[in-house]
């Protein structure tokens, strides 16, 4: 069957079927199981309300326990024993995170790991609040937030594109059509540099890539934030003699501390799972892996679930304490 | 406010200028992708695409034509002819016979080449006349090296190699019917199975509420790099394998909590009245979702799809690990371009369409749908 059909098929379906499956499953607890009829209306009335929360509730809580809560198990016993020809495993204990831990391969995408944990939710936070204390300011403000917001729809695998052009070099003699290169040059460089193969420092060129695409989640967030303070606050500072500069810093920032922290914490998330920019631009060559692409190749290029699901678990353990600050905010906020 | 602080005019100029440079660098990356895309692999090779748009002095190397061509008149051999073999002739602003010293003649000079036996005019141009009293021999004509103005030239032909041409086995229309295959289903049905979880767990009342809004708020951040394994193996067991069927399903799955979490945290908001009202009218709960709540979260809906929609469109991991098999039937936009980021490194002029043919979908539902976007951002980003 042509997959365009099968697609329309499977919208057909999917959206029939859950359509149909509320409805009916409503209509039978309704109709047939409880009638709010008879000589026991009023205690089928109360039944028929315990359970139909649960009716609206099943497909999404099977799909989240089936795609998230139930892999989250899986990948911590997989990490813990090793695949055996046929289909069977043996349990093995640790020996999967010790072989891991002995690689050096490893702990270079922990440190690099930890360089974009620092790097990519600053510098995102600070142009993002840069972006928004300065478009709020002028009346051309929200054309400049679109166009810097702009990246955010664009795949990592086009960035890595774009950016790969950017960093483009030529040999020197020749045009450089990086543009990079070209103003490394005009700036009285010598020798047109590679950027992506420099060790170390070609993390921070992939890096980029990632804060210009997240720059505009932070500045959306972030101008909100600024709409929000109150006007008097920033009035008093003022009538006291403060200057823009301390109006900002000592009156707006402090201000806005919660949702500086929403922001950094989301972009944390981003950054650990970042894969696709790595994969696309170096394939983590040139000392510039990162945990989740070390993962992919140790799953799939190696064919090693074990030490796979170990790394795939180290990832879990670093945004374990993000997903604790969550749980327990949104918990305190329902109170 | 923006008035008092506004008197100090060199500060307004400073935050003029300081966004203008922000934006115009945020832009600039994408505009060299967009600009080379319009560019043959020549030009783009050539020079900087920023080049490209201004009239250039560009350099090129051309021959005379080949000694065999040549003429004899009046005991002087001559070739005879045009460097430029397409219509439209440039302005020949210098031009050289040495590699060493490419722009050492202007145009209508006369030099001797071949060791001092024979003379080259070249004129602006283009017409040149190769002068010898004795025979000129070998196969191959002079060299000559032009600098001409040209004018920005832009062509669509790259776009008509990668999308229309049926023969172009890295073409991008059959990946491209693949991601929206992927795309739509992917992004339509978590909507409508999200809606009505949301539902119950901001309106109706039972036990385990708080725990189950905790648990969606926990699953929110669990990285996809997790449920890889575990479900391919899943996948592979019930038979599905890889397929559209495991993407759309998978896709499902992980947006899940985005879109039970944005919902849910929208309706809480819609008045309270309104349910109670229908409550006492005698509407069920089905009847005060699909008459009531669903038209009045439209925005909310609407942000999450877009949301769905940039994700999956955008995907490579998911498409990697469940849908793309080895035949490469079902490969997708972004799998496609890492293809061509390893096998055409060089053939900018391939991949800067290829990816702009992939990032112009989500740029239009982004700039058509920007409100929403941002209303599900403020909304989405856990408070």
């Amino acid at each position: 069957m042509h997959p365009a059909l099968q697609g329309i098929l499977t919208i057909v379906i999917g959206v029939s079927g859950c359509v149909g499956y509320f409805y009916f499953s409503n209509q039978l607890l309704d109709k047939v199981l409880f009638p709010p009829r008879g000589p026991h209306a009023g205690r089928n009335i109360t039944r028929a309300n315990l359970i139909r929360p649960w009716l609206f509730l099943f497909p999404a809580l099977a799909a989240l326990s089936l795609y998230l809560a139930y892999p989250v198990f899986e990948t911590l016993r997989l990490s813990l024993t090793e695949r055996l020809p046929g289909d069977r495993s043996q349990f093995v204990g640790l020996a999967n995170y010790q072989k891991m831990f002995s690689e050096a391969k490893f702990w270079e995408a922990m440190r690099n790991n930890l360089l974009w944990l620092i790097v990519v939710p600053a510098l995102s936070t600070v142009f993002g609040l840069l972006a928004a204390q300065l478009s709020d300011r002028v009346r051309w403000g929200n054309i400049a937030k679109s166009l810097i917001f702009m990246p955010m729809a664009i795949s990592f695998v086009g960035a890595a594109v774009i950016f790969k052009l950017v960093y483009d070099t030529r040999p020197l003699g020749q045009e450089q059509i990086g543009v990079l290169n070209a103003i490394y040059l005009f700036l009285g460089g010598d020798h047109p540099a590679s950027w992506l193969t420099i060790p170390f420092w070609n993390n921070f060129f992939l890096m980029i890539v990632l804060v210009w695409i997240q720059t505009g989640f932070a500045m959306v967030i972030l101008s909100a934030a600024l709409r929000g303070i109150p006007e008097e606050t920033i009035e008093a500072a003022i009538v006291d003699g403060a200057n823009p500069f301390q109006v900002f810093f000592k009156i707006k920032v402090p201000q806005i501390m919660g949702t500086i922290v929403v922001v950094w914490t989301t972009i944390t998330i981003v950054v650990l799972k970042v894969f696709d920019i790595v994969f696309a631009m170096t394939n983590g060559q040139w000392e510039t892996q990162v945990l989740a692409n070390y993962m992919y190749d140790k799953m799939f290029r190696a064919n090693d679930w074990g030490v796979g699901s170990a790394s795939a678990m180290i990832i879990m353990l670093l945004v374990t304490p993000i997903l604790v600050w969550n749980v327990y905010n949104a918990r305190k906020e329902m109170r | 406010m923006d008035n008092i602080v506004g008197k100090k005019s060199g500060l307004v100029w400073a935050v003029h200028l300081s966004l203008a440079l922000l934006v115009i660098v945020w832009l600039f990356p994408t505009t060299g992708l967009l600009v080379s895309s319009f560019r043959t692999g020549d030009q783009i090779a050539t020079s900087g695409w920023w080049k490209s748009l201004t009239a250039s002095e560009q350099s090129q190397t051309l021959r005379t034509a080949s000694p065999d061509e040549q003429q004899e008149i009046d005991g002087v051999f001559v070739v005879e002819g045009n460097l430029f073999e397409s219509t439209d002739k440039p302005d020949i602003s210098s031009w050289g016979t040495s590699s060493r010293d490419i722009g050492a003649n202007a145009p209508g000079d006369t030099v001797e080449v071949n060791k001092g036996t024979a003379t080259l005019t070249v004129t602006a141009n283009g017409d040149y006349r190769l002068e010898s009293s004795e025979a000129f021999e070998g196969r191959r004509g002079e060299r000559v090296f032009l600098t001409a103005k040209t004018p920005p030239e832009f062509t669509l032909d790259n776009y008509d190699k990668v999308l229309f041409d049926e023969n172009n086995r890295e073409g991008m229309a059959k990946a491209f019917f693949n991601t929206l295959t992927v795309t739509i289903p992917a992004t339509i049905i978590p909507i409508l199975v999200a809606a009505f979880a949301a539902y119950a767990l901001a309106w109706m009342d039972f036990p385990g509420r708080a725990l189950l809004v905790a648990l969606v708020v926990g699953l929110l951040v669990v990285p996809l790099q997790l449920a890889l394994i575990p479900l391919l193996k899943l996948h592979n067991e019930v038979g599905i394998g890889k397929s559209y069927l495991g993407a759309w399903l998978a896709h499902t799955g992980f947006g899940m909590p985005l879109a039970i979490y944005l919902l849910r945290n929208y309706m809480v908001g819609l008045p309270k009245d309104i349910i109670e009202n229908a409550k006492v009218d005698g509407a069920t709960d089905f009847q005060i979702f699909v008459k009531i709540i669903l038209p009045l979260s439209f925005p909310a809906l609407a942000s999450f799809a877009i949301f769905q929609f940039l994700w999956t469109w955008n995907d490579l991991l998911v498409a990697l690990v469940f849908l793309i098999d080895s035949s490469g039937e079902t490969t997708v936009m972004t799998k496609q371009i890492v293809e061509l980021l390893g096998t055409r490194g060089g053939n900018w002029e391939i991949l800067a369409t290829s990816a702009f043919v992939s990032i112009a979908v989500p740029l239009a539902v982004f700039f058509a749908m920007q409100r929403y976007l941002v209303r599900g951002l403020l909304a989405g980003s856990v408070k």
